[in-house]
Order: structure tokens, then C-alpha cells, then sequence
């Protein structure tokens, strides 16, 4: 069916593949969602109202190729019937108007407007609206990062769902616009800094699925993909997206914690992106703009998180990206995400020395600052 | 009404004698006040803007050419499509055709000296030239300019590219097509020929017109909205940046309120050029005039009211997103309602598929494509998942492209002519077509698969999965730019060696075909007679200019009996 040209493109689309699969780690997609196995027009079908947008699309896509044939069709056909023949330039005489003709086919064609519009406002709605048993799931959407707290306090970078159980994202973002959008489902909805916008989600089919940023967000607009997995079961999803516990080393806390709050800019592979590779700098000098070279220590850590404008790193200015994370990562977390630090650096398992880890199901930690049992003796706060 | 005036080449053929050796040296261009100068100027310009912006598009189809491409930073990928689209969209599409092909022509239809306010015309120009500028501005002094041509708050607020400038570049040029706009709509208003009513103006008049009312009413919006963009970035007055108890959402209304129009002030010119060429290469009287002309007030009215469609998923009130469909659908009739009276136009014509007819005839198909592909859009589930994909990027290229552009080119084919006496190489100008044809469908066919399938828009880097559609867009965009190579190649070349033409070579009857070719400084010698533009009859041959002249100045002894009645 397909001509040749398309063969060696998908030659050259598999070499790719095999040189662009090192850079894997860019997305946080696994492979199996990025395979089209949907239909020649459309992801597959994974959610309740999926199948209602896909009629209407196939609906439209039939009245179009119809009106559009019979289009063409006229116009080819009077094109070689009425072509000028030698010098006769005039043409056969014929009507200049006929309202009658006028008012058939500017009336008819709305008929079907009409039901077009009335099909697309049905499913609109059972894509809107949620029903009241659904489960609040929190989005926040920063640049670029998405991250899902659940009902009982779980967190996540990738959004996890349950099959048949109805879901409602409330969503607001941190800094600029984005969009959530998950193909597979044909949802969309903006997320919009300054309030509060609601997204229905009714999973059908389990497996994991893309979900995308689709409203331009800056730079890095492209990355900020993810993942929806839907799971078999409520078992099934707790067993994923279980938070911080004492269960997890610490540095696996701190994965955790990377993966939702950071890694939109900051990558563990060494290459640098909008911000320094996190994975080799703990315990190096880094070169500041307009200062003297700092260590990589337990202080510049924090103030870096805290406060992003103090030091500013060599080819990464001249002003920080990067917003201030006061006020939505608590010291407890900067712990962890040191000991993430050091873990991909050193290999080495830090053990954190508090006793409300053992809290299994405290959520993430609010007590006072405090220094982490190795942390230098920096004095500042 | 009989007449004294001999037929003479001076008058009706090849005029040695023209505008543009009326006058010389630099000033007599620069400060002209001629519609006809100022057309090629404008002409000149929007074409520079059309190779610069297809340049930035050619960019991004290379970068696009594997998923994970590092051609481009992402940070220069994003500046690029921002270009592309500012550029297009405020530089060239919406000046193109009415600034040029409108300014050249428009006057001479109502059988004109000028426009109604010269100077303000000249001024129009010069601020495209400033507005442009400032646009240009931001990249040549290193701000770039990463937002989109949209400028979406809260990110146009916080980026450090230059969108001051560019953003006071889209504001000057708004006030350049104000002006052209209030010239269009006074002059035809005041200056029409005596007898010419208004159901006796070409239908590129009434569209022009119909723009020119949108331009006046919809430009001052996006003015405003971009001043206070500009404050927002300034001054922090908290109307658009969360932050301070702005609403970004506002900005999108605010925008729209104009873009949505403008897309009309985009789309309803090119309606007129095709409407003229489907009529002259029929030789047939247009189908359903009066519906034609009120299809392109109805289009303008209506497209005041339809904004709200560019933000079905952005937390709009359900019962709003609920009426702006609805009105959306109400849209698609006049634009139906025109190319079935295309049609009509050519059943028992007399066609000729000259390079003229060739671009009208693909106009149909492209601007078929991109009107039937805006259901998909209107309906409000399936434009939930189509938003801001690829097929929305699709779509509208169909509208913008494959309809305004082809009709701009169609419009150029068969104006020019007019405009330089000199006749181009028809089969060299079909083949650019065709170029044109296929690789623009090339180019945009595969999007709409990508954005039914997820792809969404303004991804610097994208999933495996889409490649091989990316891949067959981009060969399509280089064979898109050869076409329009091609075509104005063909174009510039017959302006300079072409071979010489009458004042009327193609048969047409609206009033400028009454006139010399090139025409004259003052563009009649004569006093036009009022003809009825579809009225092809009133037109007879003569030998000695070799071009088609009004029956009035014929020979009576070899005036051939008219065909048809005359229609009134």
C-alpha cells in the first residue's frame, strides 16, 4: 500500500530510534506509551468519553469527504466540459441567479451544523462535568513539571489512576500557562496560574498512556511530557505511588522528590540543561557569576532551593530561572534531596538520623530547620 | 451615449507613456502619492516579509526532520516559530492582499484618479516599514523573541526577549492597516464612477470593503491590549500578570477579540480575487451576486462574535464555550455559500485554465480543506482533543496558505498585466502552481494526522512515533518554496522582458480593464464607461491593439451583436 519513499523513511526512523533511545532519560515516557497502536486517526481508546469524540470526529470526517468530493467532483467535471474550445471564448448562456438554489444550499448544509453542534455540546459536557463520587487529585503544573498529590497524601511526578474510578485533576499552575493532555483520553484543559481549573477523568482501559503540556510554556514547553498510568486496582496504585516513608532510603525520598520538583530543568546524566547536571557536583567547586567558586556543600544546597538568585553558576545567567521553592519544600525534603545528591555521586547510602522517619504515615515533614546529622557547620541560616 | 474618443494604444493598448515613467528619481518613489506606486511598494515589502518568514518556516521544517533534533536549542526553536508566525501573520498576511494588490487595484475599479487620501496611504506604508522594523528589531539587536505570535500572558510578561518591541512593531503596523482600511472605505464610499451603484461594484470591491470595516473596528483592540501588555511589563499594573490580581485569561479575550477578526481580514480579500478570476476565466457572469456580496458582510459581522472559539479549554464558563460554538457554526454558511456560487459561476463557462484560473481552482480545493477541517474545531468534544495540536496548525495553514496566499499569487497572475504591460510565460506560471499545489498539501496533509494523534504544538522535540509525518511535511515545504520561487521568478521576469500586452488581454470588464497597460500616471484618459464588471459581452476584440476594448470605443462597423442582454 505504501509507495517506496515512505519504506526508507521508516528506515531512517528506526535508525533514530536506536540513536535517540540513550536519550530516554529526557522523557519520563516509558516506550510503550509512545508506540501508536491506536487506529489510523486516533491514540487508543482509554477513557469513558473517548469513543463519543472519535464518532463525531468520524462523523465529521464523512459529511467533509462527501461535500468535499461532490466539491471537486463538480468543479473537475465543469473544468473539462466547459473548457474554452479554439477561439469561441463565449460561453453557453445560462442563469446569473436563482434564490430558490440560494436558500436550498445555505439551509440544508446548517441542518447538519446543527447536529454537529448538538453531538460535540453532548460530549463536551460528559467530558466537563464530574460526577460527585469522583477522587480530588491535586495538579500543580510548573515549568517543566507536573506533579499529583492524591486524596491520602501520596505524591507523584507521573499521574497514576485507577480503572473505572472517576477522577477529578484540580489544577493550577505556579508560574506561566500550561496545558494538561492526555491523547489517549481526548482530554484537555488548561492549567492557569491565579486559579483553580478541573479536568474529568474516567480511565477505562489500564495500561500507561501519555500526558503532555500542549499550551506553550517556555523553553523547555517540549519536555514537560509524562505519564498516565492506570492501574487495576486501588492495591495496585498504592503499591506505586507510595510516598515518603521510613520504608525508602532516604536518597529514594529524594529521587522521588527530584523527579516532580526539579528535573524539568536539572538533569542526573551530566548534561546541563536550563540549569547544572545535579548528579556530579556535590562536594565540587562551582564557578559563580561575579563571585569567588563555592563548594558544593549542605548550605549551598538549601540556599539555592530557597533562594535561587544568590549564587548564580557560570553559563547559566545572567539572572536565575529558576523561582524560589520557599514555602513549597519543607527542610525535611532538602534533606532528602541532598542525600539524592550525594547517593548519585558518591554511590554511597546516606542514612538520615531522625526519629519522625519512622512515622511511616506522617506526611512530608514540617518540624523547624534543622541540620542533618552529617551536614557541615555551616553557620548561616 | 455615444462617444469621440478613438481607440489608440496610448488609451487602451501597450502605453509607452505610464506611471512609471511619469515622474524619476528617488523622491518621485519615496514620496509618491500614487495608489499605484504605493501598491508595488507595499508589494515589494510583504513580498520581502513572505521570503524572510518562508526562510524561518524552511528553519524549522529542518529541525523537525528527526524526534530528537539538536539542529536547533530549544531556546532558538522557540524564537524561530515566534518569527514565523509574528512576521506571517502581521507583516505579511494581513497587508498583502489589500494593502498591494487592493491599493493597485481598487481605485481603477471604481474608475478612480486615487484614493480617496493619498497622503495617508503613503503613511500606511511607511508605518508598515516602521512596524516591521521594530518586529525585525527584536532579533537583529539580539532580544529574540520567544512568546509565539500570540504574546500569552503570564510568559510574555516574564521572558527577557525583546517583546516590547515587538509588541510596539504589531501595534504600529495595527495603525498602518487602520489607515488603509479608512482609505478603502471612504473612497469607495465617495469616489465611485457616476452610475455606479452599489451592486455594480466587482465583488473584490465588496470584500475589500467588508475588511475594511473589520480593520477599523477590530485593530484599536489589539492596539489597546498590546499597550497594556506593555505596561504590564513596565509598570506591574496587575490587569494581565497573576501576581499582582491580573487575569491571563484576559489577555486571550482581549487578543482574540481582534485575531479572531483578523483571520477574516486574512481570508475575505482573498474570497474577492477568487471570486473576480472564477468569473473572467468563465467568461461568466457571477452566480448569485447580491448572495456573494452580503456572504462577505455576514463573514465580517459575524466574525466579531466568534473569539471565544480559541479558548474552549482555557476554564471559560461551560455556558460561554456553549454560544461561542454555536456562533462559530453560523460562520460556515456565507463561506459555504461562496464556493457553491464559485461553482455555479462556472457551469456552461467558457474556462480557460490559465495560471490565474489554475490558483482560483486550487484556492477552492486548499480553502475546502481548511473551512471543512474548521468543524472538526467548532464541535465542542472533538475540539477538546484537538486543540493546540498539529491539526490546528494544519487547519489553518489550509485557510491562511493554501487560501490567502493562493489568491494573492492568483490576484498578482492576473493583475500584473495591468500593472506592468507585459504578459509571463503561462505554462511556466501553471507549473508553479502545481508546485505550489502539491507541496503545500504535501507539507500540511500529514499534520492533521499528527494532531488527531497527539502531536502537540510548538514541540521543539517530539516522540518517534510521529517522524515519519514530519518527514513527508518537511520534503513538502521545500517543494511549497521552490513553487513559490517559481511563481514570482515568473512573475519578476515577464515585468521586465515579457512580452508586451493591451489594456484588457484576458477580457475582463471591470473598470480598470479600461485602461492602458501599464496604465497611466492618471490612470484613464478617457472617461470610463459604467459597465456592469460581469457584463464580458460589453467587451469586443480589436485587431489593432490586439486587446478586448468597451463596445462604446469600437469600430460600430465591426461590433459584433451583443450575446446577451443587458442586465441590470
Amino acid at each position: 500500500m505504501m509507495p517506496q519513499i515512505p519504506m526508507l523513511l521508516a528506515q531512517i526512523d528506526e535508525k533514530v530510534r536506536e540513536l535517540t533511545s540513550a536519550n530516554a532519560h529526557d522523557t519520563p515516557v516509558p516506550d510503550e506509551a509512545m508506540v501508536h497502536e491506536g487506529s489510523y486517526w486516533f491514540p487508543r481508546v482509554a477513557s469513558s468519553y473517548a469513543s463519543d469524540v472519535d464518532f463525531l470526529f468520524m462523523a465529521i470526517f464523512w459529511i467533509s469527504a462527501v461535500f468535499f468530493a461532490i466539491i471537486v467532483g463538480v468543479m473537475i467535471y465543469f473544468c473539462i466540459r466547459y473548457r474554452r474550445i479554439g477561439g469561441k471564448i463565449e460561453p453557453q448562456p445560462s442563469a446569473s441567479h436563482n434564490t430558490t438554489i440560494e436558500i436550498l444550499w445555505s439551509v440544508l448544509p446548517s441542518i447538519l451544523l446543527v447536529w454537529i453542534f448538538y453531538v460535540g455540546a453532548v460530549g463536551f459536557f460528559e467530558m466537563r462535568i464530574s460526577p460527585e463520587d469522583a477522587e480530588d487529585i491535586q495538579v500543580t503544573a510548573r515549568k517543566w513539571n507536573w506533579s499529583f498529590t492524591y486524596p491520602d497524601g501520596d505524591i507523584s511526578s507521573e499521574l497514576h489512576l485507577v480503572r473505572d474510578k472517576p477522577a477529578r485533576l484540580v489544577m493550577r499552575s505556579d508560574d506561566v500557562l500550561h496545558s494538561m493532555y492526555i491523547p489517549a483520553f481526548r482530554q484537555k484543559m488548561d492549567v492557569v496560574p491565579g486559579r483553580y481549573t478541573y479536568a474529568f477523568l474516567m480511565p477505562i482501559l489500564d495500561g500507561k498512556f501519555r500526558l503532555a503540556c500542549t499550551e506553550y510554556c517556555g523553553e523547555e514547553h517540549s519536555k514537560m511530557r509524562t505519564m498516565c498510568q492506570v492501574h487495576i486496582s486501588e492495591k495496585d496504585r498504592k503499591e506505586n505511588t507510595q510516598w515518603i516513608t521510613a520504608d525508602h532510603k532516604p536518597w529514594e525520598n529524594g529521587e522521588r522528590l527530584y523527579k516532580i520538583n526539579c528535573s524539568g530543568c536539572h538533569k542526573v546524566d551530566g548534561t546541563p540543561a536550563t540549569g547544572p547536571a545535579l548528579n556530579t557536583i556535590w562536594g565540587e567547586p562551582e564557578n559563580l557569576i561575579g563571585k569567588a567558586p563555592r563548594l558544593v556543600d549542605h548550605n549551598y544546597v538549601r540556599e539555592s532551593i530557597l533562594y535561587p538568585d544568590r549564587d548564580i553558576v557560570e553559563g547559566y545567567g545572567p539572572v536565575s530561572k529558576m523561582n524560589s521553592f520557599q514555602g513549597k519544600i519543607s527542610d525535611k525534603d532538602i534533606d532528602y534531596l541532598i542525600t539524592y545528591m550525594q547517593y548519585l555521586k558518591t554511590g554511597e547510602v546516606v542514612e538520615l538520623k531522625d526519629e519522625n522517619a519512622t512515622d511511616a504515615a506522617a506526611p512530608p515533614a514540617e518540624e523547624p530547620a534543622q541540620a542533618p546529622a552529617e551536614a557541615g557547620t555551616g553557620e548561616n541560616n | 451615449m455615444g462617444t469621440t474618443i478613438k481607440a489608440t494604444p496610448e488609451i487602451f493598448g501597450h502605453a509607452e507613456n505610464n506611471f512609471f515613467n511619469a515622474s524619476s528619481g528617488w523622491k518621485s518613489w519615496a514620496f509618491t502619492l500614487d495608489h499605484k506606486r504605493i501598491g508595488i511598494m507595499y508589494l515589494i515589502g510583504v513580498t520581502t516579509a513572505l521570503f524572510l518568514a518562508g526562510v524561518f518556516a524552511l528553519v524549522l521544517r529542518s529541525h523537525l526532520w528527526i524526534a530528537n533534533s539538536e539542529m536547533l536549542t530549544p531556546a532558538m526553536y522557540n524564537q524561530m516559530f515566534t518569527l514565523h508566525g509574528a512576521v506571517m501573520v502581521f507583516a505579511f498576511i494581513i497587508p498583502s492582499i489589500p494593502a498591494a494588490l487592493g491599493n493597485m487595484v481598487l481605485p481603477m475599479m471604481l474608475g478612480a484618479k486615487d484614493v480617496a487620501f493619498p497622503r495617508l496611504n503613503l503613511m500606511s506604508f511607511y508605518l508598515w516599514v516602521i512596524g516591521t522594523g521594530c518586529l525585525l528589531y527584536a532579533i537583529l539587536a539580539g532580544y529574540g523573541l520567544d512568546t509565539g505570535w500570540t504574546f500569552y500572558t503570564p510568559y510574555s510578561i516574564e521572558t527577557e526577549s525583546g517583546v516590547i518591541y515587538a509588541t510596539a512593531g504589531a501595534f504600529v503596523l495595527g495603525f498602518s492597516s487602520i489607515f488603509t482600511g479608512i482609505n478603502f472605505l471612504v473612497t469607495v464610499n465617495t469616489m465611485r464612477l457616476p452610475g455606479q451603484g452599489w451592486f455594480k461594484l466587482p465583488l473584490f470591491i465588496w470584500s475589500l470593503y467588508a475588511t475594511a470595516i473589520i480593520q477599523i473596528l477590530a485593530t484599536p483592540v489589539l492596539g489597546i491590549t498590546l499597550l497594556l501588555l506593555i505596561s504590564e511589563r513596565l509598570m506591574s499594573i496587575g490587569i494581565f500578570d497573576p501576581r499582582y490580581g491580573g487575569d491571563p485569561v484576559l489577555f486571550q479575550h482581549f487578543f482574540w477579540f481582534y485575531s479572531h477578526p483578523a483571520v477574516y481580514i486574512m481570508i475575505l480579500p482573498a474570497m474577492g480575487v477568487i471570486s473576480e478570476l472564477i468569473a473572467v476565466y468563465s467568461q461568466k457572469r457571477i452566480f448569485g451576486y447580491s448572495f456573494i456580496a452580503f456572504s462577505s458582510v455576514a463573514i465580517a459581522l459575524l466574525g466579531f462574535l466568534v473569539w471565544g472559539h480559541h479558548l474552549f479549554t482555557s476554564g471559560q464558563s461551560l455556558v460561554v464555550t456553549l454560544i461561542f460554538s454555536a456562533i462559530t457554526f453560523s460562520v460556515a454558511i456565507p463561506s459555504a455559500v461562496k464556493v457553491f456560487n464559485w461553482l455555479a459561476t462556472m457551469y456552461k463557462g467558457s474556462i480557460l485554465l490559465a495560471t490565474p484560473m489554475c490558483y482560483a481552482l486550487s484556492f477552492i480545493f486548499l480553502f475546502g480543506i481548511g473551512g471543512l477541517t474548521g468543524l472538526f474545531l467548532g464541535a465542542l468534544s472533538t475540539d477538546i482533543h484537538l486543540h493546540d495540536t498539529y491539526f490546528v496548525v494544519a487547519h489553518f495553514h489550509f485557510v491562511m496558505v493554501g487560501g490567502t496566499l493562493t489568491a494573492l499569487l492568483g490576484g498578482l497572475f492576473h493583475w500584473w498585466p495591468k500593472m506592468f504591460g507585459r504578459m509571463y510565460n503561462d505554462m511556466l506560471g501553471r507549473v508553479g502552481c502545481f508546485l505550489v499545489f502539491t507541496g503545500f498539501n504535501l507539507t500540511f496533509f500529514p499534520q492533521f494526522v499528527m494532531g488527531s494523534r497527539g502531536m502537540p504544538r510548538r514541540y521543539a522535540t517530539y516522540d518517534p512515533e510521529y517522524q515519519i509525518f514530519h518527514q513527508w511535511s518537511t520534503i513538502g515545504a521545500f517543494l511549497l518554496g521552490i513553487g513559490i520561487l517559481l511563481a514570482f521568478a515568473v512573475l519578476v521576469y515577464a515585468a521586465f522582458k515579457g512580452p508586451k500586452v493591451g489594456g484588457n488581454p484576458f477580457k475582463a470588464a471591470s473598470l480598470e480593464w479600461q485602461s492602458s497597460s501599464p496604465p497611466d500616471f492618471h490612470n484613464f484618459l478617457h472617461k470610463p464607461v459604467m459597465t456592469d464588471p460581469y457584463d464580458f459581452d460589453a467587451m469586443v476584440y480589436d485587431e489593432d491593439l490586439d486587446t478586448y476594448i468597451h463596445r462604446e470605443f469600437a469600430d460600430p462597423a465591426k461590433v459584433p451583436p451583443r450575446v446577451e442582454p443587458i442586465h441590470h
